[in-house]
């Protein structure tokens, strides 16, 4: 998904960095150590910015690039941080024939930003994710945890409003 | 000893309609009204009709009550676990014959179904480890142990007839010799839990369900191979999944099910879990283990085979969920029970997840060899809304739409490749007549062209290319000299790609090319959508004749495109018009079209 470049100053506390260099020092020794650090660095962050990945980077002993390449990779980790509340619509087979595509048409048009972009306050961020399983309930979206389901077009509004 | 246990799904589809808030309630109601000690509440894995989330069942009645709200709650516990009189309104519809309450398994849902994988799926309460060990389980790794060798259980997976339940269908029991013959000083087990196909959930439901089967067939094949050491693979996608196996792997260590010398056998095997990140390829055999050694999930080029040079270059084997969900029941019950149920080249059952335009959307688990009819019209309950079936879409983006004309097919392997599509990991898209083949097969390039991880050429640049033509289709600005290229860089891409996703590709194209090319040269010769859906190439037209003039569209469409006046019939301006359908929508005599 084409991310929106912003520049953000990066604000880590040293409260998350100290709980980084845990996490570092935790997995330092297991092999293929990068990913699950990755993972919950982002979760400590919220998102990767470089500032992260060098710190990673040195403390897994490995190349800053070898860290971006697999950032860069892999779509759940972000360089950019995301807003208050994530909405993720599933464009998967069988929400995409029941109608999410048309759901998410709605969602970029009431919040007028693109897939991969923050409203500018910092509240709303929106992606297509792909299959998130549960497809009994085509079409799907979740916002952070919640999942809303058997979704038409005209539910956008009245979910979009208990955030706001 | 309870007198009554209430079974609540807890699935990722019933916990998204409530059923967590649902439990809750019924825990605190049941307290409430004295209960506590004769009544429990038990989370269960999912019992498959997910459109009708939440779902409970009580027994020892058998009442299965679906869309349940919380409101409901105080009625169940007080009418039904109280006082004995089942809540009516609440039943499953198809359970209740004029008046008498028919068993689960006499519906048409059930009826077909055969559940070998799924067993304990809705039974346990997949976070207790008793449950599972009260349902036969880990006696089959207590067999294998105890009494057989591990030459002896590879030949049982071997004569059972297993086959790869992650879509290619490879002898399960070839792969176990090939890595057994090896000789290292370390090897590896994985489990691939990287269920990325759109539409497919059926390896997210064994491990929500009952995720003890998992590390039980795993330690069984790191018995019969000689590896002590297992990864699951498992999309971060799946949080409830996630956490159900990372408790079970907790509580099979505590019970010296996993960890250092098994029944006191001398084996010694341990299970880590590593989180995918949101990469479809990692799915591949290859990319699942590079990813796994902490790389970007790029595949590598085979020879050498995962069973020489797998996971950090060591012989390495790599199954899918529902393959080895099926391992413990085939060492229990033996190969002959198994090879009772399938076809002649594929045995036992294959679980799918039955979605799109069906009434039961959900899981099911079939013998292989049932007709796509069966699945779609007595096990799915037809198509809503008096629409006609028009194909069903197997094997995610590697595979292909099975249309109308041959619903009759028996379902397995080799019959699936057959007919140009694949059996996939289970996802089956059930498609109408209002879906347009063209833009499915655009649909699935858009998510290969996404996926690609761009190594090698073919996949990389051609996938992207084939995406485009199908783009120009879709608008009518292609001719048939473009359909032909289309077709011949499918053969291309299919024979020069590194790996299974490029490989595969091109497959959605193929098969429709194969059963709705009428679809494609109307799109590229008549300029038409025969579906309505390609936007470039439908318009939406007023009937004279049965609008009223009610001024309702006019209001609704957002471009200002649709004029008329108060009771005389409107009209479209064709050249304004975004073609958002809200005046479709809108209108209450059925008089706006799409031609």
């Amino acid at each position: 998904m084409a991310e929106k470049k912003q520049t953000v100053p990066f604000r880590g506390t040293p409260e998350q960095e100290q709980k980084l260099r845990e996490i570092i020092a935790a997995h330092k020794e297991e092999k293929g150590a990068l990913m699950p650090v990755l993972q919950q660095a982002q979760e400590v962050y919220g998102y990767l910015p470089i500032e992260v990945q060098q710190i990673i980077a040195e403390g897994l002993g490995v190349s800053l690039a070898e860290v971006y390449g697999v950032v860069t990779f892999y779509s759940q980790f972000s360089l950019y941080p995301k807003g208050q509340y994530k909405i993720s619509v599933c464009l998967g087979t069988a929400c995409y024939v029941k109608g999410a595509g048309a759901v998410f048409d709605k969602l970029t048009q009431k919040l007028n930003i693109k897939s991969g972009e923050c409203t500018p306050d910092g509240k709303f961020s929106l992606e297509a994710c792909r299959c998130i399983g549960a497809c009994g309930l085509a079409p799907v979206m979740t916002v952070n945890d919640e999942v809303y389901g058997k979704l038409t077009p005209d539910d956008v509004e009245e979910i979009l409003s208990k955030y706001n | 000893m309870y007198r009554s246990h209430v079974l609540v799904c807890g699935g990722t589809g019933c916990t998204s309609s409530g059923s967590q808030q649902i439990a809750q309630a019924l825990e605190e109601e049941i307290a409430k009204q004295g209960l506590a000690e004769e009544v429990k509440v038990i989370k269960t894995g999912c019992f498959g009709l997910c459109a009708l989330g939440p779902i409970m069942i009580v027994y020892p009645e058998g009442c299965f009550y679906s869309m349940v709200k919380l409101q409901d709650v105080p009625e169940i516990v007080s009418e039904h676990l109280l006082k004995g009189r089942i809540v009516k309104r609440l039943l499953y519809s198809e359970t209740v014959e004029e008046d008498n309450i028919k068993s689960l398994n006499e519906t048409d849902f059930y009826k077909k179904q055969h559940r070998v994988a799924l067993r304990n799926c809705g039974v346990i309460n997949p976070e207790n480890i008793d449950e599972y060990i009260g349902y036969d389980g880990y006696a089959a790794l207590g067999k294998v142990l105890t009494e057989m060798k591990p030459e002896e259980v590879i030949q049982t997976i071997l004569d059972s007839g297993l086959r790869g339940r992650g879509g290619a269908g490879f002898p399960t029991g070839l792969k176990w010799k090939f890595a057994a013959g090896n000789q290292a000083d370390q090897k590896y087990v994985c489990c691939n839990a990287d269920e990325g196909d759109p539409g497919a959930f059926m390896d997210r439901s064994i491990l929500e369900g009952d995720p003890h089967v998992v590390l039980e067939a795993m330690a069984i094949a790191g018995y019969a191979i000689g590896a002590s050491q297992g990864y699951i693979y498992i999309r971060a996608e799946y949080p409830i999944a996630v956490q159900r196996l990372q408790i079970a792997i907790k509580q099979a260590r505590e019970y010296g099910l996993l960890g250092k010398n098994i029944f006191n056998s001398g084996f010694d095997f341990d299970i880590d879990l590593r989180l995918g990140a949101g990469a479809f390829v990692c799915g591949e055999e290859t990319a699942l283990m590079t990813s796994i050694e902490g790389h970007r999930g790029e595949p590598r080029p085979r020879p050498p085979f995962p069973a020489v040079k797998g996971l950090f270059q060591k012989p390495t084997i790599l199954n899918n969920v529902e393959t080895y969900a099926n391992v413990p029941r085939i060492i229990l019950n033996g190969v002959d029970w198994f090879r009772q149920m399938g076809t002649e080249k594929s045995k036992g059952t294959k679980v799918f997840a039955l979605g799109g335009k069906i009434h039961n959307t959900g899981l099911v688990e079939v013998p292989m060899g049932t007709t796509l009819r069966e699945i779609v019209e007595e096990i799915g309950g037809g198509i809503p809304n008096g629409k006609k079936f028009k194909a069903a879409q197997t094997g995610g983006p590697s595979g292909g739409c099975i249309p109308a004309s041959l619903i009759d097919t028996e379902i397995d392997y080799d019959n699936l490749i057959a007919i140009g599509s694949m059996m996939g990991s289970g996802g089956l898209i059930v498609m109408d007549e209002d879906t347009c083949m063209v833009d499915i097969a655009k649909f699935f390039l858009e998510f290969t062209v996404d996926e690609s991880c761009g190594k090698c050429t073919p996949c990389r640049v051609g996938t992207k290319r084939m995406y485009e033509m199908l783009d120009k289709i879709s608008k009518g600005q292609a001719t048939m000299e473009d359909l032909d290229k289309l077709e011949q860089l499918c053969y291309f891409i299919k024979e020069n790609s590194l790996c299974g996703l490029g490989q595969t590709a091109p497959n959605p194209v193929l098969s429709t090319l194969r059963y709705f090319r009428h679809e494609y040269e109307a799109h590229i010769v008549d300029k038409v959508c025969p579906a309505g859906v390609c936007k470039g190439l439908v318009t939406y037209n007023i009937d004279p004749d049965k609008c009223k003039g009610c001024t309702l569209c006019a209001r609704a469409c957002p471009a200002g495109a649709i004029s008329g006046t108060v009771k005389n019939p409107h009209t479209i301006d064709k050249n304004k018009c975004v073609k958002c359908g809200a005046c479709m929508e809108k209108c209450r005599f059925n008089a706006i079209y799409k031609k």
